[in-house]
């Protein structure tokens, strides 16, 4: 996911490996026709899986990035589709290898069933843990060669345990094997798209790459061109005349450019940041300490020294964006990190308010797409808990009286993402009890980016002087003031109607509700129940401006919501065509009588599959929130998750002896529903009162949290599949291709629902699934 | 003698089947051509609300209808040369959709005499289109082979009022302006300060705004007789974007 990440972009990262993990789904398939011939030379087959999943998983990769595939130009060139199923084929291989060595596993020693999951839940919880810290220490492409040997070397870990003949030239070739992939992994490359920006400033004459960090949270790139500076300065007024300095571009995974300003001490190279619309708050009052979110490369620390603050704190949630500006390329940027006033915290917005006491004069939040944690592809949902309602909340309760919150984002026409802020602003002050909310706004733009500052407390008249004054020097236009007219909107950078103004007024009023509705894009506020701030996908638009494809109509559709219903239809159908059909079929003419009735096989299969990944990825969510970081929330959850689920799946054998397996099973779901729907309860309690916990206490209180909810969640698919061993042992592999199926089609099911719902209702919608199993459990008595 | 005739009736009978395909792609292409101004023709007429007009200028459809594409884009993609969609063209860069370079050209209100900037060549469609609009046509591209390679597609096409150059076009082209006209295609996180000088008095200029495929907006650069600049941000699609008035 990484890789691709870096080589393509995130969203369609997400989807090709969310498809490839249908090779799972695949291997029941071929396993269940083939099962006779396969357990015939179990062992050969069994070895021979584990190695070629190692070998493939470097090669299709390294075919894969062969492809030329361009998603943009999906839209008109349908040999683009041909070379996504080529990804997708490719992809699925190294899948397809290990699920087959699983799955003939569970067929080779029913008994150990329990335990097999159980290893296969660890193992991959160890892993999920693993890659995290694999990626500080090895560039990604590296880490996945580490990962191909390891799978190699571990196939002779059961030429060993399964006593193969000849043993020492087994585990000879396979060694030779690993060593052939460690030279090839030498030379493997990443080959980026030619349309990531990275990729576009290397092809200047002079682009120079100083600097590459390899990271969970994004690969770091600093480019330096002496020759063609940068000259990067989104925003800009068109009344600037002063160049910015030079520059060293700062890319994360080849893409979401910002730059790094030569500084070195003197602030007359930087009066351009005077001329950004955000820098409207350092015009209205003289801030006497600030809080700048997401330092990055260090624009918005730059426009506060510009602006004399005294007392500067800096949040960056990325350390080695930190360690890189600041000590690697610190005489170049000044050391501007450590610098005197300067006070850095290494933490991510929401963590550090909930612990400080502090307050601010000014809470600075500016353009920070560039180095949010969606740009990393572990995070491809585009959810931010930066501009939900209950973070504008937060930062309004760390303001000093009369200080300022300014937020910056980038213009979009039609305007979006500006306005669903400024919407977001308004419903969290009218929920802190605010009524005079538009005395208490200001919202300016200019031809790129958009400012809304909010005051605590209401904008006096010299204030709105200012902010006027500020607007006429620099050439931006008033969206919203207090006692604005429509006369003084509109003036500069004109659009057709004056389509900002009219919506701030629309959304400042009573019936903005209605406003909402008519509006063409999605501007409901973001929540941390429904952290998509970027999504304003309306179906009835799309169909609009699908018909206006030829006109224009493509650059307004948002296609990354698209391309997850086109993923989920896509889950859906090649579930169906390879994984189910040939199933249904090769069953009807073997298997017409069988003591487990056939629906029960597929529902409750189908189930659990869906419960277990919808309830990991809600929960997932919800804990970004109390971690503070997507990177930890995945890895702990999902580490956390099947490593209690392998624990269950291992005391379940247990378990049945002592209760029986229907009990136990009763016992499960009930446990599962009544764990969930608590947590449902308290989560937001706990979550505050524990928030400003250190990390480890942190980590250690979500590892509790979840461990009796995954431990009970481990128990249902072994459970069945031992019923099934003793009653219906063909089924197995079919059980096996319907839980993988369902997984694929949960995990962007999940996410379309919690864009629509929330996570609350996906975690309902699952327990509701959960509560289905008791009625199909495949037990011998629900015989056909 | 009649051997000879015979001869050169051969020959000329062989030239004329192996011209014929030529002649026949060519023949085909200028078919093409004239199907795809009829299709930005039909789409202007639907976009005519939100354009205020219904028609692009009659000069820049004769253009575009001149103007062989099919000589500005790789070999591999030549067969879409007249498909109104934006191109590959190498080098991570792209040649627009027809129907933007129109409405692009549109919007300059181009004049016989008029002396128009280019801020990233690319294939040079786009300059070749301009080419037979105006005076002359300054071009400047900062990807070396690109440049080259528009520079000789350029000659060999026959155009003499375009000048090419290799450079950073963020200080424009000092020389030669001031310009009636900038059109810059390359990304710019803002507008470069040069260039505002270097456009006239009344002079206009466009900057597509958007990803390397898809034009988001474009972005108008007005500057006034006296000097003061103004801009204004056109959607390439006729969208309004509330239902009902408000």
């Amino acid at each position: 996911m990484r890789l691709f990440s870096i080589i393509q972009w995130h969203h369609f990262a997400y989807m090709v490996i969310g498809l490839a993990l249908l090779g799972y789904g695949m291997s029941g398939t071929v396993v269940s026709i083939m099962q006779h011939a396969l357990m015939r030379n179990f062992k050969a087959v069994y070895i021979s899986s584990i190695v070629l999943f190692g070998i493939t998983s470097v090669f299709a990769f390294l075919l894969a990035q062969q492809i030329p595939f361009n998603s943009e130009e999906l839209l008109w060139d349908r040999q683009q589709l041909w070379f996504l199923a080529g990804l997708f084929v490719l992809l699925s291989i190294p899948f397809f290898f290990a699920a087959t060595a699983i799955c003939l596993a569970f067929m080779q020693f029913k008994k150990q069933t329990a335990k097999i999951y159980a290893a296969d839940l660890v193992g991959a919880s160890l892993g999920s843990a693993g890659i995290i810290v694999l990626l500080y220490w090895l560039f990604p492409q590296h880490a996945l060669v580490t990962i191909g040997i390891v799978s190699v070397l571990s196939a002779s870990a059961a030429v060993i345990e399964l006593h193969v003949g000849k043993r020492k030239a087994a585990v000879t070739v396979i060694v030779l094997i690993a060593a052939g992939l460690l030279i090839v992994g030498q030379y493997v490359e990443l080959n980026m798209s030619p349309y990531k920006s990275l990729q576009q400033i290397m092809r200047i004459s002079g682009a120079d790459i100083k600097h590459q960090r390899s990271g969970p949270m994004g690969l770091l790139t600093v480019v330096e061109n002496k020759s063609v500076p940068f000259r990067h300065a989104p925003g800009l007024s068109l009344n600037a005349v002063d160049e910015p300095p030079p520059q060293m571009a700062l890319f994360i995974d080849g893409d979401a450019m910002s730059v790094i300003n030569q500084f070195s001490g003197s602030v007359t190279q930087l009066t351009f940041l005077d001329y950004m619309p955000s820098a409207l708050p350092y015009h209205l009052d003289q801030p006497g300490s600030a809080l700048i979110v997401g330092g990055g490369g260090g624009s918005s620390i730059l426009q506060s020294i510009v602006h004399q603050v005294p007392d500067i704190d800096v949040l960056e949630m990325n350390s080695q964006v930190v360690e890189l500006v600041d000590k690697v390329l610190g005489k170049y940027s000044g050391n501007l990190y450590s610098r005197e006033r300067i006070n850095t915290h290494v933490l991510e917005v929401r963590d550090y308010l909930g612990e400080t006491n502090k307050n601010f004069d000014l809470i600075q939040l500016s353009l920070l797409d560039a180095f949010n944690s969606s740009s990393s592809g572990l995070h491809a949902l585009n959810e931010s808990y930066l501009y939900t309602i209950e973070a504008i909340q937060l930062y309004l309760q760390h303001l000093e009286p009369g200080g300022y919150l300014a937020l910056t984002r980038w213009v979009n026409v039609p305007p979006r993402d500006s306005l669903k802020l400024m919407y977001t602003v308004v419903v969290a002050m009218q929920r802190l009890g605010i009524e005079d909310v538009s005395e208490r706004l200001m919202f300016i733009r200019g031809w790129q980016t958009a400012t809304l500052v909010v005051k605590n407390g209401r904008f006096t008249q010299a204030e709105i002087l200012n902010a006027k004054k500020f607007c006429l020097q620099r050439s931006f236009d008033v969206a919203w003031l207090p006692g604005i007219l429509e006369s003084e909107v509109n003036r500069f950078n004109r659009l057709e109607s004056a389509s900002f103004y009219n919506a701030a007024r629309h959304l400042l009023s009573k019936n903005s509700d209605d406003f909402l509705q008519q509006y063409k894009f999605d501007l409901r506020p973001a929540s941390d129940d429904r952290p998509y701030f970027q999504h304003f996908f309306k179906w009835k638009t799309f169909r609009e401006l699908f018909d206006l494809r030829n006109q224009g109509g493509m650059s307004l559709i948002e296609w990354g919501y698209l391309i997850l219903v086109a993923m989920l239809f896509i889950a859906l159908l090649l579930g169906v065509v390879l994984i189910l059909l040939p199933l249904w079929f090769f069953y009807r003419i073997r298997h017409q009588t069988s003591m487990v009735r056939r629906s029960h096989v597929v529902f409750y299969f189908l189930a659990i599959g869906f419960a277990f990944l919808m309830i990991e990825i809600a929960f997932m969510q919800k804990f970004i929130l109390f971690l503070h970081h997507p990177i930890y929330s995945v890895a702990v959850i999902l580490a956390a998750f099947l490593l209690f689920a392998g624990v269950g799946s291992l005391a379940s054998s247990r378990l049945v002896e002592k209760f029986g397996r229907k009990k136990l099973l009763v016992f499960c779901i009930a446990g599962i529903v009544f764990i969930s729907l608590v947590y449902l309860g308290v989560l937001g309690e706990l979550f505050s009162l524990f928030g400003g916990a250190v990390l480890t206490g942190r980590i250690l209180l979500t590892v509790l949290l979840i461990s009796p909810l995954a431990f009970l969640m481990g128990m249902p698919f072994p459970v069945a599949m031992a019923s099934l061993g003793k009653h219906a042992e063909s089924y197995i592999p079919w059980a096996w291709a319907i839980n993988g199926c369902a997984s694929v089609i949960s995990a962007s099911l999940a996410t379309l629902l919690a864009i629509s719902f929330g996570f609350n209702a996906v975690v309902l919608i699952a327990l509701v699934l959960y509560l289905t199993t008791l009625k199909t459990y495949p037990d011998a008595t629900s015989g056909a | 003698m009649r051997l000879i005739v015979l001869k050169i009736a051969i020959v000329l009978l062989l030239a004329l089947l192996l011209l014929l395909p030529v002649a026949v792609a060519n023949d085909d292409y200028a078919q093409q051509r004239q199907a795809l101004i009829s299709e930005i023709e039909r789409n202007v007429a639907l976009t005519r609300h939100y354009l205020d007009k219904s028609a692009f200028e009659k000069r820049v459809m004769d253009a575009l209808a001149k103007v062989p594409r099919h000589e500005f884009v790789p070999e591999e993609v030549r067969e879409s040369a007249y498909e109104n969609r934006p191109l590959p063209i190498g080098h991570g860069q792209t040649i627009s959709e027809p129907y933007i370079v129109a409405l692009m050209t549109d919007l300059i209100e181009t004049r016989p005499d008029f002396k128009v900037l280019e801020i990233g060549t690319g294939s040079a469609y786009q300059a070749a289109i301009l080419a037979e609009l105006v005076d002359r046509v300054y071009s400047i591209e900062i990807v070396r082979p690109l440049g080259e390679m528009a520079a000789q597609r350029l000659e060999k096409l026959g155009y003499k009022n375009i000048e090419t150059r290799i450079a950073d076009g963020y200080y424009g082209w000092k020389d030669s302006g001031p310009f009636d006209a900038i059109l810059v295609t390359a990304a710019a996180s803002h507008v470069p300060p040069p260039l505002i000088e270097q456009l006239k008095p009344g002079g206009k200029m466009v900057i597509p705004v958007g990803s390397r495929f898809m034009t988001q907006q474009l972005l108008f650069v007005e500057k006034a007789g006296d000097g003061t600049v103004s801009t204004r941000q056109v959607l390439p699609v006729r969208f309004v974007p509330l239902t009902g008035q408000h």
